[in-house]
């Protein structure tokens, strides 16, 4: 789950981490009051969830309280990369000497967390990380020690962070630190960390995605949750504890699993046909869920087949044929449906599913073959 | 022979009196399973299987009076964590996690604080192991495979009984398969499992089920073409998944560029492994 600049920065600070003066707001008015109370130059920045916001003249200075107002009514009634602009942060001014990047993330391959920092923060930060890799510092942490004092002087001298900045640095690399584990992030970054003009280090920039997998541990921080980014389907299918991407086919899949699920899309694709979405109803998948699923597969209009694809482990095939039935009489499909059931409890979901009107196969292949004739016909 | 489990293991299920524990428990004792001790903390001194299972307050005493060296753990995702690291303190060898939605920062102390130790974990989200007329660890379906001389290993889930019903169906067998879970950090890789089949001299070939995210598989291709003698045939699921959008619960996300997987299956096919181009081809291309 991405969080918004505003929120991270607000995590930032929480963790000691310097930000600028500033709040979020809703409204030009609202955004006029908060450059009136900064007193001056304020930089209106659109939050959305995506990249570019800046070259997509969604960040703008304000030399003063009209400006801010007059733009932030701009940037409030723009689209960036299709996603309305509901909120603008309003930050005072900073005067920039020098941006730096400061990030830490998940390194899989090492499996510890990594912390990167760069000289040359900024928007081009991607471009230096592919064309100059040398120029980005890197420093795993273990996790069982977490992140040392002599690690975040390591990359200061790394940086050729002047000696007058160290004991700044250091106060950020260990709020960002805090704010990585104690938010379980997956992505915690600073970009950029600005020296000003006056010589302070600012956050003048901040970005966070949380582990949904730790989001229990986290309910205000899952209060934050954008749902602009997803499709009102994606939302309704978490509800459920269901995995569901809406892709651009008209054959609507369910499968236990995100493998199975990715290869059921594949093998549609394979002989000539299109999957309408990824839907994986996970582990132990009663009625209620089974139903839930079928009903947000034919809420797309595009769909015109249904292809079920369930090996039963963890998931019983009977309680899946269970919630499939109670779906079909809820829903009244009118689309073919094409069903495999294997494994756990395959033959009592067959028996269950005996009187359905559903086209059956044995294999995985033959099922997506009749689920692709089934969406032509 | 086999690898990880086979007919010496002494099985302890960690979360043994839950729904999904209980249910795997039945079918692991009735496949010829050897379980020989659960843990629920509260229900020491239970019994479960009709009087066959003792249950424990703790691993350690499981082990202590049942003699356990291999866990399987059921436990929900919030008590994962808490669930290896006391089995790993308790001596167990063989930690296998089925759990999925372990947080993975949690994993990542995991794994650290395991590698400073003599013990494996398989897993955690991963089907757990199956040795054909040996063992079965987990939730693998026990009668959609049997013993042979093909080792499988794979990052997926169900995609993994697929690929062992469909070598079931034309008669071929298998040593053992391990399901590696689909996690960003888990206990055992695929590098791990190819090393441990090309020492084992019963597997003549072996199977590796790979999916989008990581470089695992790219890591993967490069050990077989130094280390492996054994033929590897491969699948990658995920050619169609959009890039960006996180697949289900598992590891699966296609970021920025690599990750992806054709690059995967580019990188196995320079070194010579074979990749179906669905499950069901690949006992073909086995023989």
């Amino acid at each position: 789950m991405k969080l918004h600049e505003y929120q991270s920065k607000q995590i930032f600070s929480k963790y000691g981490i310097p930000i600028p003066k500033g709040r979020v707001a809703a409204s030009a008015d609202e955004a006029r009051a908060i450059a009136a109370e900064l007193g001056g130059r304020v930089v209106i920045k659109s939050q959305v969830l995506v990249g570019g916001r800046g070259k997509a003249g969604g960040i703008r200075l304000a030399k003063d309280s009209h400006e801010a107002e007059e733009i932030a009514t701009q940037i409030l009634a723009m689209e960036i990369k299709g996603l309305p602009v509901r909120k603008v942060l309003v930050d005072e001014a900073a005067t920039i000497n020098k941006e730096i990047y400061l990030g830490i993330t998940n390194d899989r391959a090492a499996r510890k967390p990594v912390m990167m920092a760069s000289a040359e923060g900024g928007v081009e930060i991607e471009e230096v990380a592919r064309k100059t890799p040398e120029k980005i510092i890197k420093v795993h942490i273990d996790p069982l020690l977490g992140l040392r004092d002599y690690q975040a002087r390591d990359i200061a001298v790394g940086i050729d962070l002047p000696r007058e900045h160290w004991k700044a640095f250091l106060q950020v690399a260990r709020g960002l630190w805090q704010a990585y584990t104690e938010s379980d992030s997956t992505l915690a970054e600073i970009n950029p960390l600005v020296i000003t003009s006056d010589n302070r280090l600012v956050a003048l920039d901040g970005k966070m995605v949380l582990d949904d997998n730790a989001l229990f541990r986290h309910p205000e921080l899952a209060d934050l949750r954008d749902s602009d980014v997803e499709a009102p389907a994606e939302i309704e299918a978490r509800k459920y504890g269901l995995s569901f991407i809406k892709l651009e086919g008209n054959i609507g899949c369910m499968v236990n699993g995100a493998g199975l699920a990715m290869t059921t899309m594949d093998i549609i694709k394979l002989f000539g046909g299109e999957p309408a979405n990824f839907l994986d109803i996970g582990g132990g998948a009663g009625a209620e869920k089974v139903a839930a699923a079928l009903r947000i597969i034919l809420s797309d209009p595009n769909v015109k087949a249904v292809l079920f694809n369930v090996f039963g482990g963890i998931t019983r095939c009977d309680e899946v044929a269970r919630g499939i039935l109670t779906a079909m009489e809820d829903v009244k499909p009118s689309v073919p449906m094409v069903i495999r059931l294997v494994g756990t409890n395959a033959e009592e979901a067959r028996q269950l599913l005996a009187d359905a009107k559903m086209i059956t196969a044995v294999t995985l292949a033959d099922a997506a073959r009749k689920a692709v004739t089934a969406a032509e016909a | 022979m086999s690898i990880l489990v086979n007919k010496h293991t002494r099985l302890l299920v960690q979360g043994i009196t839950g729904n999904e524990g209980l249910f795997h428990t039945q079918q692991m004792a009735a496949y010829g399973t050897s379980v020989v001790s659960g843990v629920t903390p509260g229900k020491g001194g239970e019994w479960v299987l009709d009087g066959k299972v003792p249950v424990f307050d703790s691993v350690k005493l499981a082990v202590d009076a049942t003699g356990a060296n291999t866990s399987v753990i059921f436990v929900p995702a919030r008590f994962s964590p808490d669930a290896i690291f006391e089995a790993a303190d308790a001596g167990i060898s063989l930690i296998v996690c089925i759990t999925e939605g372990v947080p993975v920062q949690d994993m990542m102390r995991v794994r650290n604080y395991l590698d400073q130790k003599k013990v494996r974990l398989v897993g955690p989200n991963c089907p757990g192991l199956l040795t054909p007329g040996e063992a079965k660890v987990g939730i693998i379906p026990g009668d959609i495979a049997i013993p042979g001389n093909i080792g499988v290993v794979s990052r997926s889930g169900t995609l993994t009984y697929e690929v062992l019903y469909a070598l079931k169906l034309l008669d071929m067998g298998v040593t053992t398969c391990v399901g590696i879970g689909g996690d960003p950090i888990n206990g055992t890789n695929f590098i791990d499992c190819l090393s441990m089949f090309e020492g084992d001299p019963q597997t003549e070939k072996v199977v590796m089920i790979g999916e989008i995210g990581g470089t695992d598989e790219e890591k993967a291709a490069e050990f077989i073409s130094k280390n492996m003698t054994k033929p590897v045939v491969s699948f990658i699921a995920g050619l169609t998944a959009p890039p960006g959008k996180r697949m289900g619960h598992a590891g699966a996300i296609v970021e920025g560029g690599s990750g992806l997987a054709a690059d995967k299956i580019a990188a196995l096919e320079a070194v010579g492994v074979r990749v179906a181009s669905h499950p069901e081809e690949i006992p073909n291309l086995l023989t």
